[in-house]
């Protein structure tokens, strides 16, 4: 689903990226770790093409196109969806407004979708602003179920939420990915399974998400170069006992 | 200023008088929608008053519920002995040319006064109409709203679509007693060789609030006002609320002012102007001379492509306590506020208006249903000539 062949990103002139690799398929989970300034949001900004990161190599591939230097919204037309971490207050922009627009032009139930995560009470709100940490990633998770993308991009869904918030967040980015699966008399859940081709690539810091997606695949990213393939929990028990030192090595 | 002072003598301020109009709805099509865009409903409904003047002459005044008067200034001068408590006695009549002119040739305004206790739930409409090419008008108002009474007025000022150039000076004077309410809204709907100079005052007394709406959305050439409300008595609050929108060709100098000389009272400042060519004077002064008092004052300025904001506010404080703060922010939309919508499917352009009109937005001025859609029917109207 997503192919990124080779990216060098620079922000002004100092390169970030430096020839980064990675395929996600579709419905894949996929985790990044990588300490403070290692290049994660870049990575993140530069698949949704923010116009600060400038690619100056490689290529981005999304369900077959190249995506390198599309606008901003046609990444997210083609089902690119990503929850910002720090996302800008517009003021006089109801939350609601927008969540009706994340649907583009879908029948959407904003009152029920927002019930999901407890946000029904801000939907009259202007976006984002005075909102809490955890109240940001509501917001943000309202904002993608409407949108309904295929790959979703999580800048740290933990940073800044409460323990009471964080299984809400959890289990809500857990539905994102996995649909809202469940016996139904139509369909087996096997054929619900097949039809979802929800992919997410989550950025962690601290793994509490792994305790709710079923992450299938993690990697490293240190100093820009993407590095240790491994299953998440491994690569997450292995950061928590020896920091990133190992990566150095790797590396050198 | 000096260097925006009119030149009254090439206007025309006698002679453009015109017969009463029994029903609004009998005015072409054309004068009837540069009414309604300024707020103006020619059917009348859900009107407790209805006021209009045409050039030099009163051409419709209605009352159409108890507890509310509305009459032309010149009938209440009569009527009420010359209004020796309200007439000329919180403007100088000799501060300028225009108050000057006014005083010495008034074509008309209103005068609207509630009885005591008096809570009219529907609004007042009036208009100041002009439809004579060159006319200049002299206006005087007189707005007293009494002990405990509510009331909502909607003052529109308007030239028809014809009129090249014309010239608007009014003078306006607000009395709101103890415990009384106004929400007043003017909206501007000027052209583009019109010249305006609104001079208004204000006293509030003890309890008494006073809501003030702006919007400016059309291209005006030259508009200078600076209203100013006294809290005189403990517990007043005064609210300033405006959207001014600055095309090409437009000048525009405009603030407010909010004196707080008495304890327990609240003033607040909340401007938004938006330049796509012309030029925005955005002053405001709050004076905090009683404690306790509080004062907010806020600018906020988007330059659209090309343009002027200069925002100028100023706090005033003579005591110890006063709380008076003010933010102030001149610049165009933040990249980082596009991409956020982009990345929600908008591509820049329907991103870039989303954020204008919620930029705008006049949600907290408590408009009434259809003037809010007309307002934003408008904005959203003079969004092709704002990118």
């Amino acid at each position: 689903m997503l192919k990124i062949e080779n990216l060098h990103v620079n922000i002004g002139d100092c390169e970030v990226l430096k020839g980064i690799n990675l395929k996600i398929h579709e419905g894949e989970t996929f985790i990044l770790f990588g300490p403070n300034g290692s290049g994660k949001t870049t990575l993140l900004m530069s698949i949704m093409g923010f116009g600060n990161y400038t690619i100056t190599k490689g290529r981005i591939i999304f369900k077959r196109k190249d995506i390198t230097h599309a606008p901003i919204h046609e990444r997210a037309k083609l089902g690119i969806g990503m929850s910002f971490q720090r996302p800008p207050t517009i003021h006089g922009l109801k939350t609601r407004h927008l969540v009706e627009m994340c649907a583009q032009g879908r029948a959407v139930d904003v009152e029920g979708l927002a019930r999901k995560v407890n946000f029904d009470s801000f939907l009259d709100r202007d976006i984002n602003s005075g909102f809490s940490g955890g109240e940001i990633k509501r917001s943000e998770l309202l904002q993608l179920m409407a949108q309904q993308p295929n790959l979703v991009l999580f800048d740290e869904p933990e940073s800044g939420v409460d323990l009471e918030n964080m299984a809400l967040i959890g289990t809500t980015v857990r539905q994102l990915l996995d649909g809202d699966i469940g016996p139904k008399p139509d369909r087996s859940i096997k054929q619900q399974k097949d039809s979802l081709a929800t992919a997410g690539l989550i950025i962690t810091h601290t793994g509490y998400i792994l305790e709710y997606v079923n992450a299938d695949r993690a990697q490293v990213l240190f100093t820009g170069h993407l590095c240790c393939e491994a299953r998440p929990r491994d690569i997450l028990e292995h950061i928590r006992k020896y920091g990133y030192q190992e990566c150095v090595r790797c590396l050198q | 200023m000096q260097t925006h002072d009119l030149d009254l003598k090439k206007y025309q301020f006698k002679g453009a008088t015109s017969g009463a109009i029994g029903d609004l709805r009998t005015m072409s099509a054309e004068d009837r929608q540069q009414l309604l865009m300024s707020g103006v409903d020619v059917e009348e409904r859900e009107r407790s008053g209805s006021f209009l003047h045409l050039d030099h002459s009163n051409v419709h005044c209605r009352t159409m519920q108890p507890g509310v008067e509305v009459m032309d200034i010149k009938a209440a001068l009569k009527k009420y002995d010359g209004l020796p408590d309200y007439f000329w006695r919180l403007i100088d009549k000799n501060k300028d040319q225009y108050t000057k002119a006014a005083d010495k040739n008034l074509h008309g305004g209103y005068f609207i006064k509630t009885e005591k206790g008096a809570k009219i739930t529907q609004p007042v409409q009036s208009c100041l109409f002009i439809k004579g090419q060159g006319v200049g008008q002299n206006i005087h108002n007189i707005i007293i709203v009494e002990e405990d009474s509510e009331l909502h007025i909607i003052s529109g000022c308007a030239v028809a679509h014809d009129v090249k150039e014309a010239a608007h000076l009014g003078v306006s004077e607000f009395y709101i007693k103890k415990g009384a309410k106004l929400t007043f809204t003017m909206i501007h709907n000027w052209g583009e060789e019109v010249a305006v100079r609104p001079r208004s005052a204000g006293v509030i007394e003890e309890n008494g609030v006073f809501l003030n709406n702006y919007i400016l959305l059309k291209q005006v050439k030259d508009l200078q006002m600076y209203p100013t409300l006294a809290l005189n008595g403990p517990g007043a609050v005064a609210r300033f609320n405006s959207v001014i929108v600055a095309p090409h060709g437009s000048y525009v100098d405009t603030g407010n002012r909010i004196l707080l000389n008495a304890p327990e009272t609240r003033g607040e400042i909340i401007a938004r102007t938006l330049t796509t060519g012309g030029t925005i004077i955005n002053r405001g002064h709050i004076g905090g001379y009683a404690v306790p008092c509080k004062g907010h004052l806020e600018c906020k300025g988007l330059i659209l492509g090309e343009g002027v904001i200069h925002a100028i506010p100023e706090l005033e404080g003579t005591k110890p306590g006063v709380e008076l703060s003010h933010e102030a922010a001149v610049g165009k939309i933040a990249q980082e506020e596009i991409e956020y919508l982009m990345a929600r499917g908008m591509n820049e352009e329907e991103a870039t208006s989303t954020i204008v009109r919620g930029f705008l937005n006049v949600d907290i001025m408590g408009l009434p249903p259809e003037l809010k859609d007309t307002v934003e029917k408008t904005i959203s109207d003079s969004e092709k000539d704002m990118f």
